[in-house]
């Protein structure tokens, strides 16, 4: 009753092309920016903004670069982890070797640097494809953390590559508390959020939806394959490389390469796949899904069991229960949570008359 | 010159045995079209549950740890839970995932690594056990002597298994009623299952079949590393070798695992000094993609042809 379009009308072009078309969402919105960025850095205790809200925040902006690229454009890529690397290590590095370096152009620079990376790896796309091709994405994953590793340079000569992010200073304000952090990530995760959005339902978007339903396809009807491909492995990258940068940065302060392994690049493809593929909301859906599962899990299981089972037993508890839930959710949905949101959105719209 | 031929032959038999676990991925790939990443997971989960066996089985049945009743035994009830396990997957996980996107179902299998990984550990702990085939890891003599070339035995031994493996599967799918059934579901589920051959059925066998591959690569790397985590791994060391055979071709398999093993031991030697080491990790997958680039379906993959 509360949510329908009727009596709404478009009376103008912007009206027509705006993101929300619908007042209830526009509001919905609104309120949930307000929460999250105003009432949450009040509110929340600092673990919850450090152990919870930040990773989420990160995760999302992480998976929504794969999003991009698997979810958009179609190219499936088991690297992101090492694009994330790449863009903390960049930011690192032009932090410490470029005198009077601000916060956000580094962040922006680690982003293109990520992106040129990412269209080096990206090359092999327009002639290899599918499952190869993620195989072959693997290469960027093993070779891009070996080289951090091997070449001190990275890492300013520090053993085994561990760099401590030094501090966040934006015209002469160091974020040094959690609440502070939390925003900056926020402010920076909206907008890069709200751009990915504008690209995907533009002209861009639709040349990598092309690509990605059949790329054959694609070109014959004019789509440059190569141009369109390459795009979307540095916008991917781009993003995967500014989260990267955000994740040493505002959220761990140590990282190391070893810590961008090929897990966190399955995390982050866990978090699409559970999140809905091809969905800007569904990259933060899967985000918070996949940071808060084991959490959840791990105060769950000892509820459970109580406390008298060896932690042994407790990590295998908790890998068979994620791995479990994982296979549930594609059964039960395989086009992720943005789906149910869609579905239960159509049943509102006819609630409470739905005949 | 002799250096050279002992890595060359030390990596050769190095790759047979990364062409092992490929051939599991090989085999399921071509009959459901599913990327198996669980197949490292198999691979653990098979040696563990041989030596978990191997180390129960004296104390039931009250004979010698040693006799090999119990070895046969305890590979007899591996593979048998090995069965299981492939039926279990197919009814649970791959029924009623038919019909969806291959990402789809290769996720699946990554969530079915984790949930094998913890059954294993939970069942029988996950300390690193030792597994004794009879075969010492020592250089052959006669070669040592006469030549001063060193391959192990062991390798010799893991490859004779390998080869004769691969002549089995090749006889299997070849000459068997199964066999046929078989290809014709890798050529076209509709078309198989439209003249009559029951697809669960199949999927089952080829579980099994795969559970059986896995078994075998894992008796033999954990004879080689011992029996532990780290056998899952062993997927990683496949998929390069999987990529550059071809994913449908069981032939390449083990041509591209002895131009992987080979080309990663003789790197790792010739080059890997130059960059400082450690090459082994990347260094296949750059060499499957730089072959990928010539030939994008791998060396014997079936070539894909668009149409619009």
């Amino acid at each position: 009753m509360l949510y329908r379009e009727a009596g709404q009308f478009k009376a103008s072009y912007a009206e027509d092309a705006q993101i929300f078309p619908i007042r209830q969402d526009r509001i919905g919105f609104w309120l949930l920016m307000l929460v999250f960025g105003v009432a949450v850095p009040f509110l929340a205790s600092e673990y919850w903004l450090k152990a919870i809200l930040i990773p989420v925040l990160i995760f999302s902006l992480a998976a929504l670069g794969l999003n991009i690229l698997t979810g958009y454009a179609g190219q499936l890529s088991l690297g992101s982890a090492a694009f994330m690397a790449v863009g903390a290590f960049a930011a690192y590095n032009f932090i410490l070797r470029i005198e009077g370096m601000p916060f956000l152009v580094a962040l922006v620079l680690a982003g293109l640097t990520a992106a040129a990376v990412g269209i080096l790896f990206g090359l092999p796309s327009l002639r290899i494809k599918g499952f190869y091709l993620a195989v072959a994405t693997l290469a960027a994953q093993f070779f891009i953390v070996w080289a951090l590793v091997k070449f001190p340079w990275f890492s300013n000569n520090s053993s085994s590559g561990v760099v401590t992010a030094q501090d966040v200073t934006i015209l002469g304000y160091t974020f040094a508390t959690p609440e502070a952090k939390y925003v900056l990530t926020f402010l920076i995760v909206a907008f890069m959020a709200l751009l990915a959005k504008n690209m995907v339902r533009s002209s861009t978007g639709r040349a990598w939806m092309a690509v990605r339903d059949m790329d054959v396809a694609a070109q014959v009807i004019g789509f440059r394959l190569m141009r369109t491909k390459l795009l979307a492995f540095a916008v991917s990258s781009f993003y995967c490389g500014v989260a990267g940068a955000l994740y040493a940065y505002t959220y761990i302060g140590t990282v190391e390469p070893e810590g961008f392994n090929l897990d966190l690049s399955f995390k982050i493809l866990f978090m699409i796949i559970i999140g809905g593929v091809g969905s800007i909301m569904g990259s933060f859906l899967g985000a918070a899904f996949i940071v808060l599962l084991p959490i959840f899990l791990d105060n769950f299981v000892p509820m459970i069991f109580g406390d008298s089972l060896g932690a042994g037993f407790v990590s295998n508890f908790q890998l068979i229960v994620f791995g479990g839930l994982i296979i549930f959710f594609l059964i039960v949905e395989p086009h992720g949570l943005a789906r149910l949101w869609q579905i239960a959105k159509e049943k509102l719209r006819l609630w409470p008359f739905p005949h | 010159m002799q250096f050279f031929i002992e890595v060359l032959v030390g990596g050769l038999l190095s790759g047979v045995m990364y062409a092992l676990v490929a051939l599991g991925f090989v085999l399921i790939y071509k009959a459901s079209g599913v990327f198996n990443f669980a197949q490292g997971a198999m691979v653990f989960f098979a040696a563990l549950t041989f030596v978990g066996f191997q180390e129960v089985l004296p104390g039931w049945l009250g004979m010698e740890a040693d006799s090999s009743i119990v070895f046969w035994l305890a590979f007899l009830l591996a593979f048998l839970a090995m069965i299981v396990l492939g039926v279990a997957t197919e009814r649970i996980v791959l029924r009623p995932l038919v019909n969806q996107p291959h990402i789809t179902l290769f996720m699946a299998t990554i969530g079915l690594t984790y949930v094998i990984e913890g059954i294993a550990q939970m069942t029988w702990g996950a300390t690193v056990r030792g597994l004794d085939l009879g075969i010492v890891d020592e250089p052959i003599a006669w070669l040592m002597d006469n030549y001063e070339i060193g391959v192990s035995k062991f390798d010799l031994f893991a490859a004779g298994v390998a080869a004769s493996l691969v002549a089995l599967l090749a006889l299997l799918f070849q000459y068997t009623k199964v066999g046929r059934a078989l290809r014709a579901v890798a050529d076209d589920h509709q078309a198989a299952l439209s003249i009559g051959i029951p697809l669960q059925t199949i999927w089952r066998v080829v579980w099994a079949v795969a559970g059986f591959v896995a078994l075998v690569a894992g008796m033999i790397w954990g004879a080689r590393n011992g029996v532990q985590f780290a056998l899952t791994f062993t997927a990683l060391k496949a998929l390069p070798v999987l990529i550059l055979g071809g994913f449908t071709s069981v032939p390449g398999a083990i041509v591209g695992g002895l131009i992987i093993g080979a080309s990663e031991k003789l790197a790792e030697v010739y080059v890997g000094p130059f960059v400082g080491g450690g090459i082994e990790g990347w260094f296949p997958y750059m060499l499957a993609l730089a072959f990928l680039l010539v030939r994008p379906e791998g060396l014997f993959g079936e070539k894909h042809i668009d149409r619009v």
